[in-house]
């Protein structure tokens, strides 16, 4: 932990005349850039989606969690007196905020992508719908289900669990996945790190040879390639979270119509995350260069 | 400063040094002779901790050279100032910061032998050369740069091997006289050899001991020149 904090304290505040001892890289400088960047860029895409999928859950779960359904299906005639019997057994059910029940209108807007717009609804035997809206306590669908038997013989109701839990384990599936991108992704990038590190490394024995000649530690050594990398990472990977955050914010916003798709913007505070892209990269770099410039130095000692 | 102690280097399977003892006291004169193939570069390499005993105790500043670590060796070459024939450099950078590279690694870049650069380059007389890379060097001024690399740190021990294979008989000769003078200031000093004519030109100024490695031994051969 302690070596690891000096080489922190020398990647921020070693003189960079110092790195001159490490001759201008060729294309492991612009690999590492253009790694970092794609990196940071796929990031910025996988962080909205874990965060896009997490605020669906919680929608979704709020939503479904805050409601319930009631279903009458009983003959024409006894339709009405049902609804009543089942409106007054909701007025006094504990842990109910509201019911009503949804008028024909509303019945014909719900079967209308499957029937059409012109559907005879007095013709059909289509049941009572009646919304339950819950109050911060929820009820108690055991109890109300005992009742509505007792009470209304041709009511069902339908808590939304079956619904909730499905899509709550998608909405989670998806954060996962999210997550696992990320981890993913910022372990491809210290592959490549590595990669462009001993490629580096290697290239530069002579430097190294020279170097220890005149007196280097291989802290020191060590210190020129892992300033360098970090602080090539860090570039890289702030380009290509600036390049995400402008994509981000050009996706498409469909309001409150907005799925896990449509909706991956950032909102609010959600913005600081990509912003923690670039410093975890950068210590990504350090620790993938300095572990590769310990072998390579071991190596060539 | 630097002392072997019956010192065996093995390679290979094969002994390339065997037995060798050897103290390189402060303001010592050695040359190191002996055919090409002999084991002088190795015995150099010992001197600084390029390369490790596999038999006997090196002791660099009083501490054997296993028990140091790399750190503790690197440590160590900044008190010894090594010149070799196919003197390398760091190529990206110009002369004088390369003559001023151990100042450099060891965090002595604004302290107190950073005044003596100006100085030390016109000594080995490369101040217009200070601002060019060393692939524009001629051989001459690759051996000098290296020396003046070699001693900006004032090393206790300057160690050049074949410092004057690339280089005229004119130039060798002033090589040898800057070595010299660093000899009178002090420094240890050894150079691995086989031209048999620097050795007599240098017994002419200073008292040298004359060491030369036979049959992968150290003898003296100062009776011989």
């Amino acid at each position: 932990m302690k070596a690891l904090l000096a080489d922190l304290r020398t990647v921020l505040t070693r003189d960079s005349g110092a790195d001159r001892v490490v001759p201008p890289a060729g294309f492991t400088v612009q690999l590492t850039l253009f790694s970092a960047a794609s990196m940071a860029f796929l990031a910025v895409f996988a962080l909205a989606l874990s965060l896009a999928a997490g605020r669906l859950a919680e929608r979704w779960g709020d939503e479904l969690a805050r409601s319930a359904t009631i279903r009458i299906s009983a003959p024409a005639e006894e339709m009405s007196r049902q609804t009543a019997a089942a409106l007054a057994v909701l007025e006094t059910t504990p842990g109910v905020a509201s019911a009503r029940a949804l008028d024909d209108a509303e019945q014909r807007a719900l079967l209308e992508p499957w029937f059409g717009p012109d559907l005879p609804l007095d013709d059909l035997p289509v049941p009572q719908l009646i919304e339950v809206i819950e109050t911060e306590e929820g009820l108690d669908p055991a109890g109300l289900r005992l009742r509505l038997q007792a009470e209304v013989p041709g009511a069902v109701l339908d808590d939304h669990a079956r619904w909730r839990e499905p899509l709550l384990a998608a909405a989670g599936g998806l954060r996962a996945l999210g997550w696992t991108a990320l981890v993913l992704i910022f372990g491809a990038l210290a592959a490549m790190v590595t990669l462009a590190a001993n490629a580096a490394l290697a290239a530069n024995a002579q430097v190294i040879a020279v170097l220890r000649l005149v007196g280097a530690t291989d802290a020191y050594i060590a210190g020129a390639f892992v300033r360098r990398f970090t602080l090539r990472a860090l570039g890289g990977a702030a380009a290509g979270v600036l390049l995400g955050m402008v994509a981000v914010t050009l996706m498409p916003d469909t309001g409150d119509a907005a799925g896990v798709l449509t909706g991956l913007g950032f909102r609010g505070l959600d913005w600081v995350w990509p912003l923690l892209v670039p410093p975890l990269a950068a210590l990504v770099a350090l620790l993938a260069t300095r572990a590769s410039a310990k072998r390579v130095l071991e190596e060539l000692a | 400063m630097i002392e072997f102690d019956k010192v065996a280097y093995s390679y290979g399977g094969g002994e390339l040094l065997s037995d060798i003892s050897l103290v390189l006291p402060p303001g010592s004169f050695h040359f190191l002779t002996g055919p090409s193939g002999s084991g002088k570069t190795t015995l150099m390499k010992l001197c600084y901790g390029a390369l490790m005993p596999t038999a006997g105790h090196v002791r660099l500043f009083d501490r054997d050279v296993t028990q140091i670590g790399r750190d503790g060796v690197a440590l160590a070459r900044r008190r010894i100032g090594v010149v070799h024939q196919d003197c390398r450099f760091l190529d990206h950078l110009p002369v004088a910061e390369n003559v001023a590279l151990p100042l450099a690694v060891s965090g002595d870049e604004a302290g107190t032998h950073q005044g003596d650069l100006a100085e030390l380059m016109t000594w080995v007389g490369l101040t217009d050369r200070a601002h060019a890379l060393p692939p524009e060097l001629s051989g001459g001024e690759r051996q000098r740069a290296a020396l003046a690399r070699a001693v900006i740190m004032s090393p206790d021990v300057i160690l050049a091997d074949e410092p004057t294979g690339n280089v005229d008989w004119e130039m060798s000769q002033r090589l040898l006289r800057l070595l010299i003078e660093l000899n009178r200031m002090g420094k240890a000093v050894m150079i691995a050899t086989h031209d048999l004519s620097l050795i007599r030109a240098a017994k002419a100024h200073v008292q040298a001991r004359v060491l030369r490695i036979s049959n992968r031994r150290l003898i003296s051969a100062g009776a011989d020149l």
